[in-house]
């Protein structure tokens, strides 16, 4: 084959795997939003459960979007708290040498754990201290999910902002505690916050993890130790009923789902750039 | 001044802490998923465990089989249906695509990466499964639409966005140099690319490839919602078959009632994150290498 | 302040940086250091204010006298002697934070008294004054903190001839400056912090032609309060501002000399074929 007809083929096969992939992916989100739009309406949003809900009668599931709000937030909450202090922890200003690569390769395995095996061991841990499905054990379970993706997350940001700026906090006398806690949290704090805004996302759209952590249930979350109910949760019960009306919901609980996640998205786009006047490139 | 300096002292063992933490916590999952599955692991050998092709929990048997192989089966599906394409996708993309192109699509992929795999699932379950359903009879396989196949091609487009966004920043890694040099000797582009970057991206692929490979073998609700599961080995891939991660989820609940059924799960668990684990391991060791994360 | 350098050497794993270098550099005046690139000049900067620290695998010894105290002794005050030197990096880097709080975050952060706050300002106004970029009073200290700060900056900002570019944008973020200000916000910041040596990395490589002169003049109207110390991979750049210049060639001093006899008369050979072009 002559060199231009093979690099025509090549082109062609190219574009038309990428036409493919976005063809494809551009269906998924078009059933999900005219099969959501169709099946939706104001209850589903507003109003929890009724009795009979599961029979295709009244009720929405604003328990479930609640809830669901609840235990991302508390995760992400939690892991905030492990995450900023261990991602600096990991920078070479504070320690190198054994313990620090020994918990990358820690943080490599939690990174790469599934959340089904988050959901047993949270399972397992739940047994052992008497604790039942509540949003405090999905709170925990999920903050084990998305410690690791938010730290990975911020460690990188955080090594990845310049050396000049290092260099020229050191040279003003300050401790690497007053750099980190100052300069460099300023310089990478839009980055961060995308950290922050990418663990939440995860935590909201997990649900292998919170199957049996959270539980579900029909009413607005209450305490701590009650069970609550989850989107992704309540998309996966309804599908496998063989009721069609409630089939239907679980479009339209999709559909939420999927637009609180594109939102997250833009609003993680939007605090980048609010946050980021300041950073020098 | 001292109270700064102390200040400082107190940090750097407070990182300390944190470092320890999570070394801790890796160590206690795995030892925790060990310990539990001690039990099962001292009545039946592995051997007897991994190959037993039965699965019946009520009179102690308890063969792994099926869904080791389901989970193996599906996640190659997946594989084999999202590399090329992906593949082929993102050297398009960072070879011959203008930059604003690229720019653009990567809040796509973005986008396409936080979707939740519930999403992916109830689409497998609206498409995916009428037309296997559709397909299979055509080829003589009548099924119910909940299959072997179902599951690989909804695992296939959910490692789609990961795949490629990770090769694109494989290739973005291509020293610039590499491309000019090439080109300067009377190279075409696609000669370039071929020889050239794809060469210095290999292990960077592979790796890619590792990652989704780990992405694929753990994912639990969207696989589950099509795959049908049956817990027998599948002949053929127009049979229902049953993962891994499949088979921790539909038995959380009812496991504590049947001796040794708890820890069948958790050494399932166990045997899940073991292999993720492994494979990685051995692609973040590659792409460090490259100086990707 | 004095700084003397005895038996100086850095290696980088097996890279020998900078090989048994003792000198001397003299009070008030700018020195230049100058020679090819890889040499070892910015290794012997960073070795002055122990920048050298945040490299990785670096092993120094010999040492760095600094007001007559070892800076690699154990018990070294690390925080007191960076306060003591002002660093110009090779690329502006303004924190990330507006004009006004780039000036005042490190007396903010070394905790300035009211009283010190005071007197540096009146300290400045002299220089202020001789530096030619405008007056500002003395002030007493009936004046309230706000003002006193204000008064600093605006101190700060005339010193590095900044101020009557700078006065109405204060709280701008700092990154919205061209680069020459930058450089030049960056020394102001550097003075803030009340130096009595200034290291510069090549301060004016990322400058254009104007910027890098406006730099080179606040250098020669700084060097009577302040001891210099220049990196520098333009020769001319330091035939027009040093007082003094010490000629370093594959991590090797080869000569330290006065620059009127260190350009005409260069003692050693190496020196010559530098200066004349044969070797860079």
């Amino acid at each position: 084959m002559n060199r231009r007809n093979e690099e025509k083929l090549a082109i062609g096969l190219m574009r038309l795997s990428l036409y493919g992939v976005v063809l494809i992916l551009a269906a998924i989100m078009a059933v999900i939003v005219v099969k959501g739009f169709s099946a939706m309406s104001w209850s589903m949003i507003t109003q929890t459960p009724k009795g009979g809900f599961y029979l295709g009668k009244e009720g929405g599931v604003a328990n479930a979007i609640v809830g669901s709000i609840y235990l991302a937030g508390g995760a992400t909450f939690l892991s905030l708290l492990i995450s900023v202090p261990l991602a600096f922890a990991l920078q070479k200003e504070y320690s190198s040498g054994r313990l620090t690569y020994y918990s990358r390769l820690a943080l490599d395995v939690l990174w790469g754990t599934p959340s089904i095996v988050y959901g047993a061991f949270g399972f397992i841990i739940m047994m052992m201290i008497g604790l039942r499905s509540s949003l405090l054990a999905g709170i925990i379970t999920l903050a084990l999910l998305v410690t690791p993706i938010m730290t990975r997350a911020m460690e990188e940001i955080i090594r990845m902002a310049p050396q000049e700026l290092k260099e020229t906090a050191c040279a003003l006398g300050l401790t690497r505690l007053e750099s980190s806690s100052t300069v460099i949290l300023r310089q990478t704090i839009g980055g961060l916050l995308t950290a922050v805004m990418l663990a939440f996302s995860r935590a909201i759209g997990d649900a292998a993890s919170i199957l049996f952590t959270a539980g579900f249930s029909d009413h607005m979350p209450g305490s701590l130790l009650d069970p609550v109910a989850s989107l992704p949760l309540a998309v996966f019960f309804q599908i496998s009923t063989p009721i069609v009306e409630v089939q239907q919901r679980a479009y339209a609980s999709a559909l939420i789902l999927f637009i609180i996640v594109l939102l997250l998205s833009l609003l993680s786009r939007w605090i980048y750039l609010k946050f980021s006047q300041n950073v020098i490139k | 001044m001292p109270r700064r300096s102390s200040l400082d002292s107190l940090s750097q063992v407070l990182a300390r802490i944190f470092l320890l933490l999570a070394v801790a916590t890796a160590l206690l999952l795995l030892v925790g998923l060990f310990l539990k599955s001690r039990p099962i692991l001292m009545r039946v050998s592995l051997w007897e465990l991994f190959s037993g092709d039965s699965w019946r929990p009520l009179r102690g048997e308890f063969g792994f089989f099926p869904f080791i192989l389901s989970t193996v089966v599906v996640t190659l599906i997946a594989l084999l249906l999202a590399v090329p394409p992906c593949l082929l996708a993102a050297v398009y993309l960072s070879e011959y695509s203008s930059r604003r192109l690229q720019q653009s699509f990567r809040p796509i992929l973005e986008v396409l990466a936080a979707i939740p795999s519930v999403i992916y699932g109830l689409w497998g379950v609206l498409i995916i499964v009428p037309l296997t359903r559709t397909v299979g009879g055509w080829l003589g396989h009548a099924n119910s639409g909940y299959t072997l196949i179902a599951g690989g091609m909804v695992l296939a487009i959910m490692v789609v966005p990961f795949i490629i966004s990770l090769s694109m920043e494989v290739l973005l890694a291509v020293p610039a140099e590499a491309r000019l040099t090439a080109l300067a000797l009377g190279c075409t582009r696609w000669e370039t690319t071929r020889h050239v970057v794809v060469r210095h991206a290999q292990r960077g692929f592979f790796a890619a490839v590792l990652l989704g490979f780990s992405r694929a073998f753990g994912e639990t609700i969207a696989v589950m919602m099509v795959i049908g599961n049956v817990a027998k080995t599948p002949r053929s891939l127009f049979d229902p078959a049953y993962t891994l991660p499949a088979l921790i989820a539909n038995n959380y609940g009812e496991m504590m009632s049947i001796p040794l059924y708890d820890s069948a799960i958790m050494l399932a668990a166990l045997i899940l994150m073991v292999i993720i684990i492994a494979v990685n391991l051995i692609a973040h060791r590659i792409l460090g290498k490259l100086e990707i994360r | 302040m004095a700084i003397q350098i005895r038996n100086l050497s850095v290696r980088y794993g097996a890279h020998q940086a900078l090989r048994d270098v003792s000198v001397d550099l003299p009070v008030g005046k700018i020195t230049a250091v100058i020679g090819p690139s890889g040499c070892g000049k910015t290794t012997f900067l960073k070795c002055l204010n122990r920048l050298i620290d945040l490299q990785e695998g670096v092993q120094v010894s010999g040492r760095v006298l600094v007001d007559n105290e070892d800076i690699y002794a154990p018990q070294a005050d690390l925080l007191a002697l960076r306060k003591k030197i002002g660093f110009l990096p090779q690329r502006p880097f303004p924190l990330p934070m507006s004009i006004y709080d780039n000036i005042t975050f490190a007396p903010r952060i070394h905790r300035l008294s009211e009283a010190e706050l005071l007197s540096h300002i009146n300290g400045l106004t002299t220089a202020v004054a001789q530096s030619g970029n405008g007056e500002v009073k003395p002030i007493g200290r009936h004046l309230d903190e706000k003002t006193k700060w204000n008064l600093l900056v605006e101190n700060y900002l005339r010193l590095a001839g900044l101020w009557e570019e700078l006065r109405g944008r204060l709280h701008e973020p700092a990154a919205r400056l061209s680069v020459g200000q930058q450089q030049r916000l960056a020394l102001a910041r550097a003075l803030a912090i009340e130096p009595s040596v200034i290291l510069a990395d090549e301060p004016t490589s990322a400058l254009d032609p104007i910027s890098a002169r406006l730099i080179e003049g606040q250098f020669k109207l700084l060097k009577d309060k302040y001891t210099l110390a220049v990196v520098t991979h333009i020769l001319r750049q330091a035939r027009r501002i040093a007082d003094h210049v010490l000629f370093f060639y594959m991590g090797e001093l080869v000569e330290s000399a006065p620059a009127e006899q260190f350009f005409n008369h260069p003692q050693h050979q190496r020196t010559a074929a530098y200066l004349s072009g044969e070797i860079s």
